[in-house]
């Protein structure tokens, strides 16, 4: 460890104040860029939701923009269904890749294993999507098909939000301090019990952000879904069943749409961005009340 | 490469968002007028427009100073905005009607299309009733039209999609009355998709299909009212499932117009045609 350097008083006032200037300017153009955006949605949705009326998005019973069919709960649902499923599957999957990378695993293995993960991380998504198509699809359309489902779709998302949930889980798990599996170890609790008992319930608020975040990947994710996930416009009554998500309906239709049914299509965007917004709200109150349980 | 092949329509709508964004910032450009006599407007059809909107670009390069602005809007307005002036050119992506025979029009492309199945599919043949019973899902086994006791993959194109428009047109079909299992974007997605199942029926670009099955994927293409599914034959104008790409002017073109409609007839666009999958005329 270097011993710290004592701060240089005479330069960092000046420093302070133009890093702070620059921070606030950062700060400004990334919060106008999203103001802009939402802004742009809204104008470009007026259109459709001053025209025929708003519940026509909620009553029509299919998505033929082409024939005057608006409905879009069917991919609303699309989108949860397979956002869920990945999470069902990522969330254990991701948090038991950082157990056992923090507390069981050999140690010549930790590091090729993290870096594994994080490699996985990095892939893009359109590369995932190939493989869906070409491998997973195929594999699942010989057992029923046609394998573009709700089913390839969840499978290809849980694999690219595992990293996200394992990488960040295993940053909660190891900022847990030392001294409670000191404290547990003393005790002589067991490992797993140490881990169930103390790590997990301490680590969890970490745990569950790194689950918000991976939610907040697999219902944006656009490409790697379009190629797997069959894209008909029906409710999923079952894994096997096609599906579209509202991300893969705005990038399927989006080149070709003109006028209303383009307006349409920002509609898909709009209903997305409350999606994610009322997740993000939600999480932080599940947060806030986690926070007030700990100070009572 | 097949990844850079395939289209990524949301990048596109990202960069037109980006665009949206710069317009709002930016004052309108105030020197155009000066530009009139350097400047070619063409408006119509959505098939046609990617295709002439890249015969613009290297039309540009060619003409230093000239600038080119394609818009889209269908077919019929191509037409309208020819006659009425509002545009030099128009895109028709059909042959003109009776009442549509005053404008002047020239045939920059054809563009045909074809049933697919995968190569492993025992049926060499569909008839036109059955290729609808399959789409309206009363035919839902291969077995029924003379193949392997196999469930059907329709896979079909998504809306607003000019193959899609072709196809509904030619079967008189309902995009509603469609019963598909895989709903595809481009062309690349339709020959995976189908390539990658061994029960599955679609269609794609008769361009797209040739090139695919030369470079050895698992494809057929499925002959036509007993017409092979060939560039040839869209080209000599046998294959019936084809339409051909025209621009169309209201006069004689001349001046700057007549130089665009002759590059765009030239063997220097050939490869361009080529690589929108559609089949250069015969010259």
């Amino acid at each position: 460890m270097q011993p710290v350097q004592p701060l240089q008083s005479v330069t960092s006032a000046h420093t302070d104040r133009s890093l702070q200037l620059t921070l606030f300017i950062v700060s400004l153009v990334t919060a106008s860029v999203l103001g802009l955006i939402v802004l742009f949605i809204f104008r470009e949705t007026l259109p459709a939701l001053s025209g025929p009326g708003m519940l026509r998005f909620v009553t029509d019973e299919s998505w033929h923009p082409l024939e005057n069919q608006f409905g879009m709960l069917p991919m609303l649902w699309g989108t949860l269904a397979s956002t869920a499923l990945a999470i069902f599957l990522a969330t254990p999957l991701g948090i038991g890749a950082a157990l056992f990378c923090r507390y069981f695993a050999p140690r010549p293995i930790v590091r090729p294993f993290r870096a594994l993960i994080t490699l996985l991380a990095g892939i893009s998504s359109v590369v995932f999507g190939f493989w869906g198509l070409t491998v997973l699809v195929p594999l699942i359309a010989r057992f029923e098909p046609p394998g573009a489902s709700l089913l390839a779709a969840s499978l290809i998302l849980t694999i690219m939000i595992l990293p996200t949930v394992a990488l960040m889980s295993e940053a909660a798990i190891n900022s847990v301090p030392e001294s409670y599996s000191g404290g547990a170890a003393a005790l002589g609790l067991s490992k797993g019990a140490t881990i169930r008992q103390v790590i997990l319930p301490a680590a969890k608020s970490g745990i569950f952000a790194a689950v918000i975040l991976a939610t907040a990947r697999a219902l944006g994710e656009t490409m790697a879904v379009l190629m797997v996930s069959g894209n008909v416009v029906q409710t999923p009554g079952s894994l096997f069943d096609p599906i579209r998500t509202l991300t893969a309906n705005i990038a399927l239709e989006m080149a070709y749409a003109t006028q209303f049914h383009r307006s349409t299509l920002f509609v898909s965007g709009l209903v997305l961005t409350f999606v994610i917004a009322a997740l993000a709200i939600a999480a932080h109150r599940v947060e806030h009340r986690a926070g007030s349980h700990h100070a009572a | 490469m097949v990844i850079q092949n395939l289209r990524l329509p949301f990048l596109d709508s990202c960069v037109a968002l980006l665009a949206a964004c710069a317009v709002l910032l930016s004052a309108p450009d105030a020197s155009a007028q000066e530009k009139q006599d350097k400047k070619l407007t063409i408006t119509g059809a959505s098939t046609a427009a990617p295709l002439v909107a890249e015969i613009a670009k290297r039309f540009e390069s060619a003409n230093p100073g000239v600038r080119v602005d394609v818009q889209t809007g269908g077919s019929s307005r191509g037409v309208n905005d020819a006659r009425s002036g509002v545009s030099d050119i128009g895109m028709v992506s059909r042959a003109l009607s009776k009442e549509e025979k005053d404008l002047k029009s020239f045939l920059i492309a054809n563009d045909g299309m074809s049933v697919i199945l995968h190569k492993t599919n025992p049926v060499q043949a569909l008839t036109r009733e059955q290729v609808i019973d399959i789409y309206t899902g009363k035919i839902s086994n291969w077995k029924e039209v003379g193949g392997k006791d196999q469930k059907i993959t329709v896979v079909n194109k998504a809306e607003g999609r000019s193959t899609l428009e072709l196809f509904l047109a030619f079967f008189k079909l309902n995009n509603r009355d469609i019963k598909a299992q895989v709903v595809v974007g481009d062309n690349q997605q339709g020959v995976k998709t189908v390539a990658g199942n061994p029960g599955a029926i679609g269609y794609v670009s008769i361009g797209t299909a040739e090139f695919e099955v030369e470079n050895g994927q698992p494809l057929k293409l499925l002959p036509l009212g007993g017409i092979a599914a060939t560039t040839a034959n869209v080209r000599n104008g046998s294959f019936p499932l084809a339409r051909p790409i025209n621009i169309v002017t209201k006069n004689e073109p001349l001046g700057l117009v007549k130089k665009f409609v002759d590059f765009a007839q030239s063997t220097a666009v050939t490869d361009l045609v080529k690589e929108q999958y559609f089949v250069p005329p015969a010259r």
